[in-house]
């Protein structure tokens, strides 16, 4: 636990350095990690997010313990800890599956960790006590872990994980195997969680919503790298790599070339010749030569009369949802682009096969890696 | 990256890790892998290497090198002039037995089969019980059930009372010490590992492939032959080689209930130990035995190999 | 159902359709096959069972019940010490391939894939797939061997042989539950601080507890049944209940051997309900 002063400077918690693990050996070998660099913050919940298979899962065991790495260094608090045996990291982890002791009742799971760190029985049972109350199964202790439902099971794997007062918390996609509702609800019951404890949650999800949901920073990953790291407004409205636009959210992509940059804003033309002025996410997005745009459906604007637009194209589709109408539009290029207009649009004026126009703020564009 | 400093510590709990795993495991290993190297596959080497020896008068064998045991198996040595006159006898032996556990493989499958079937076919609760009941005579002593079955098909058993006492006989049928006896006792004793790999097999198949074959026009038998039995293949090839291979190499079924006088390849081997004393013709009666089961098992594999590569 | 065409077309095929649907699955006469294989497979043991009861000196009649049998045999001291020699060769088989067993079982499947495993496999299924009898005379070999050399004798052969042929039948149940334990368990243990050997003794074996007592009733079962290797290894004074049973009947059926039999079958039995019990307290 962290005391009562603030805590003004946010320190790291995990420092990874040129973490790489590589699995099997010769010709059969498999990169799950490839030189990931990140550092996360005391306090922070932070979430990695990707597709199965993108190392997500790995890191978080590496971090854990289970698995050794082939190359590189995680720290904890500035110490390194690489070469640790899991039992001698304070981090604990909330296992997707739970992993709950099924010869224990839920009292003896919670104080596991407790008993191992050599702690005496009065603390013990006081800490479990605190943590029952905490994630309200005061009335289960006695149970046995295969009477509770998949909810009351999550919680207890919790509680388990929190009762030795870990400096970090990893958490392996812990709300996967519940339904819908209950995930809503335990998302929100994890965030006042890691408020109200002030440990680090390192959070792994494929679910870009639940990440967009709970997180105070975002790390998204593919094929064993780390793409982008930053909150979810940054991930969300400044993505810096095609992946990461098209994993979060729904997003348009245009094909272009960078024609010119002044002063970190480059001018693009697209691929029917218009120039477009737009946002480089990256030292390596910004090179002269072929790129690619990029600009969320919500911020594209239709043209008003009168109004020069951006780009024009064909009406194909109009997909009414209550609080936004999609037009799905062809561009002059071949291209599609998907225009979200808050509430419904004029019936007659934006029917398919009707030519429109649409602006593209250029402070709204992203120029992607 | 790799000569950073920090990763030295690495690098040697990776060491580290792999040669206690090594290690751990070497010694987890070693108490099993000697108890049955020093006294299961050692021995075979021994059994070998008697078979090539001269017996010994009182049992066990003079170190003396022969193959006698090998000629005899075919030959008989004519005393006075020492040459070699074809004797078929124990090659007899060796064909009735495989004839035998032939004929055994065939009734525990005409009757494993079926049952298996049902029992795949039973609502998932009542399967378990069914197989309870298959599995317990497994467990239950061999000699024991044989001495069970002897009880009941001899002269004044219940079988004969039951049929004479109706009028359907006049007098017993005489099936104990027949080659009836032995074919029946073969497959009492060895009919549930016919029905257990056949059930595994046919437990797996997904029903809605029968009705898919009703549903193009198939009658039951068509269904059966050309959708259950060649899905359930593995496991009646299994279930066949679990029944051929003991029943080959039986010794109390044909000595309950062949009386001794019907003769199979165990008894013949034991008898070599025992009575006759003639350890290396036993040694290389064995070793032919085991000759027989390796090949019946190298066929199996090679024929699976070439279907899973056809597959593949 | 000659021409699909018509069965199709026609309108009278669907409710003959239907009547087929209900019992899509059952095949003609095989209930009855599975019946008779039931009966067959239990009707002898029934008949020895019922006569082991019986009054009268007759194996073939029944005049009434009676325990006189079972008093004749536990008194008979040829039957006394036979059932004590299976006994303690049984227990020491047990024990010993109970133990080596489960730590091969470990090593086969708590550490990483190495070369070599299929060997590991083969030599530890090796007693099951080759014929007893072979075996057995083999052992006999050996020990014979090993007798002329040291000089040594007693009971230890017979035991060391129970111990190995036991061995498979411990070793499947429990690498059956270690496969089936995901290693999630004890990651989560040595996360929770618990070292290696903690891991072992709170985690693993009290998980792996009904694999270990399944193997151990196996081993037990296995051992207590065996004729063969007996038969031919057994020294003089080592006669097991088995050895014992099978010379009897040779001299010629009593109903004693009835009464002798029946026991060894009700324990038999037992231990097997009471592994199947155990099991499927596993699968929950």
């Amino acid at each position: 636990m962290t005391g009562p002063e603030v805590v003004t400077q946010r320190k790291a918690a995990v420092s990874v350095r040129g973490l790489t693990k590589t699995f099997g050996e010769g010709e059969y070998a498999v990169t799950a990690l490839d030189a990931v660099e990140v550092d996360i913050r005391e306090n922070e919940f932070f979430t990695l997010l990707g597709p199965s298979g993108c190392g997500k899962t790995t890191l978080l065991r590496l971090i854990a313990g289970f698995e050794l790495p082939t190359h590189g260094v995680i720290a904890l608090e500035g110490r390194d800890i690489s070469a640790l045996p899991p039992h001698r990291r304070p981090i604990n982890t909330v296992f997707q599956s739970y992993a709950l002791f099924p010869h224990m009742t839920v009292a003896e799971n919670i104080g596991f960790g407790l008993r191992m760190l050599g702690k005496p029985a009065a603390e013990i049972r006081q800490t479990t006590e605190r943590m029952l109350a905490l994630v309200q199964l005061e009335a289960m202790a006695g149970r046995r872990t295969d009477q509770l439902s998949g909810g009351q099971q999550q919680r207890v794997a919790l509680a388990r994980a929190l009762a030795p007062a870990p400096k970090v918390l990893l958490l392996d996609e812990p709300l996967a195997a519940l339904d819908l509702k209950l995930r809503k609800n335990m998302q929100l019951e994890l965030k006042s969680l890691q408020a109200e404890t002030g440990i680090t949650f390192v959070f792994v999800t494929h679910d870009q919503e639940e990440a967009l949901t709970m997180s105070d920073r975002i790390a998204v990953m593919k094929s064993g790298r780390i793409l982008q790291i930053g909150s979810p407004r940054d991930i969300y409205d400044r993505p810096t790599h095609r992946f990461v636009a098209d994993f979060i959210g729904d997003i348009n992509i245009l094909d272009g070339t960078i024609e010119s940059l002044d002063n970190g804003i480059a001018s693009v033309r697209l691929k029917d010749g218009t120039a477009v002025l737009a946002q480089p996410g990256t030292a390596t997005a910004a090179r002269p030569g072929a790129a690619s745009i990029a600009i969320r459906p919500e911020n594209v604007r239709l043209a008003q009369a009168g109004e020069t637009p951006t780009v024009s194209g064909t009406v194909e589709n109009v997909v009414y949802f209550g609080a936004a109408t999609n037009l799905h539009i062809r561009l002059a290029t071949g291209e599609q682009m998907v225009i979200r207009n808050p509430g419904a649009v004029e019936e007659g004026r934006y029917r398919p096969g009707a030519t429109i126009g649409a602006v593209l703020p250029p402070e709204l564009i992203r120029v992607l890696e | 990256m790799s000569k950073q400093d920090d990763t030295v510590a690495l690098a040697a709990a990776l060491e580290h890790n792999r040669r206690r795993e090594r290690l751990t495991r070497f010694w987890l290993l070693a108490p099993a892998l000697l108890i049955i190297l020093a006294i299961s596959i050692l021995p075979l080497g021994i059994t070998v290497v008697y078979s090539f020896l001269t017996p010994g008068t009182y049992g066990g064998v003079t170190w003396e090198f022969s193959t006698d045991s090998y000629v005899q198996f075919l030959f008989q040595r004519d005393i006075f002039d020492d040459t070699l006159v074809f004797n078929s006898a124990y090659l007899s032996i060796f064909l009735r037995s495989i004839g035998l556990a032939l004929g055994a493989t065939i009734g525990a499958l005409i009757l494993g089969f079926p049952t298996a079937y049902f029992i795949a076919t039973k609502p998932r609760e009542q399967r378990n019980l069914w197989l309870f009941l298959i599995t317990l005579p497994f467990w239950t002593n061999l000699l024991i059930r044989t001495y069970a079955m002897l009880l009941i098909i001899r002269d004044e058993g219940i079988i004969n009372l039951v049929l004479m006492k109706s009028g359907i006989l006049s007098s017993p049928l005489a099936i104990l010490y027949t080659d009836t006896a032995v074919f029946i006792g073969l497959i009492y004793s060895f009919l549930p590992f016919m029905v257990l790999p056949i059930y595994a097999s046919l437990e797996k198949i997904d029903f809605s492939l029968v009705e898919a074959g009703y549903d193009l026009y198939a009658n039951r038998l068509k269904v059966l032959f050309h959708v259950i039995v060649p899905l359930a293949k593995p496991g009646l090839v299994a279930g066949g080689i679990l029944v051929f291979i003991p029943a080959l190499g039986a010794y109390i079924t044909p000595e309950l209930l062949g009386g001794g006088k019907k003769l199979m390849i165990g008894n013949m081997i034991a008898m070599q130990f025992g009575a006759s004393r003639n350890w290396p013709f036993g040694s290389a009666a064995a070793l032919i035995l085991m000759a027989l089961v390796v090949i019946v098992l190298l066929v199996n594999a090679l024929a699976t190999g070439r279907e899973a590569r056809g597959n593949g | 159902m000659a021409d699909p065409a018509t069965a199709v077309a026609s309108p009278r095929s669907a409710p003959r359709r239907r009547r087929m649907v209900r019992d899509l699955k059952a095949m003609p006469g095989f209930t009855a096959m599975a019946w008779i294989t039931i009966v067959a497979l239990y009707l002898p043991i029934m008949v020895l069972v019922a006569f082991s009861f019986n009054e009268n000196r007759s194996v073939v009649l029944w005049t009434g019940f009676s325990l006189d049998w079972y008093a004749k045999a536990l008194e008979n001291d040829g039957i006394r010490n036979a059932a004590w020699v299976s006994v303690k060769v049984a227990l020491f088989a047990t024990v010993i391939s109970t133990i080596v067993a489960t730590m091969a079982a470990l090593a086969t499947t708590r550490t990483r894939k190495f070369t070599g495993q299929g060997l590991v496999y083969g030599i530890i299924n090796q007693p099951l797939m080759i014929p007893e009898i072979v075996t057995a005379i083999a052992t006999l070999s050996l020990f014979a061997l090993v007798k002329k050399l040291t000089g040594l004798n007693g009971i230890g052969y017979l035991m060391m042989a129970h111990a190995a042929f036991c061995i498979p039948f411990a070793y499947m149940p429990i690498r059956a539950r270690l496969e089936t334990m995901t290693l999630t368990l004890e990651q989560a243990a040595a996360d929770l601080y618990a070292p290696p050997f903690k891991v072992f003794t709170l985690v693993t074996l009290p998980l792996l507890g009904p694999g270990i007592v399944s193997g151990a009733m196996l081993a037990f079962v296995v051992s207590l049944d065996d004729v063969i290797i007996t038969l031919l290894i057994a020294g003089p004074g080592e006669t097991t209940l088995p050895i014992y049973i099978l010379g009897a009947i040779r001299r010629g059926i009593t109903p004693e051997i009835n009464a002798v039999s029946t026991i060894l079958v009700a324990v038999s039995v037992l231990l097997v309900m009471l592994l199947f019990f155990v099991q499927r307290r596993m699968q929950r």
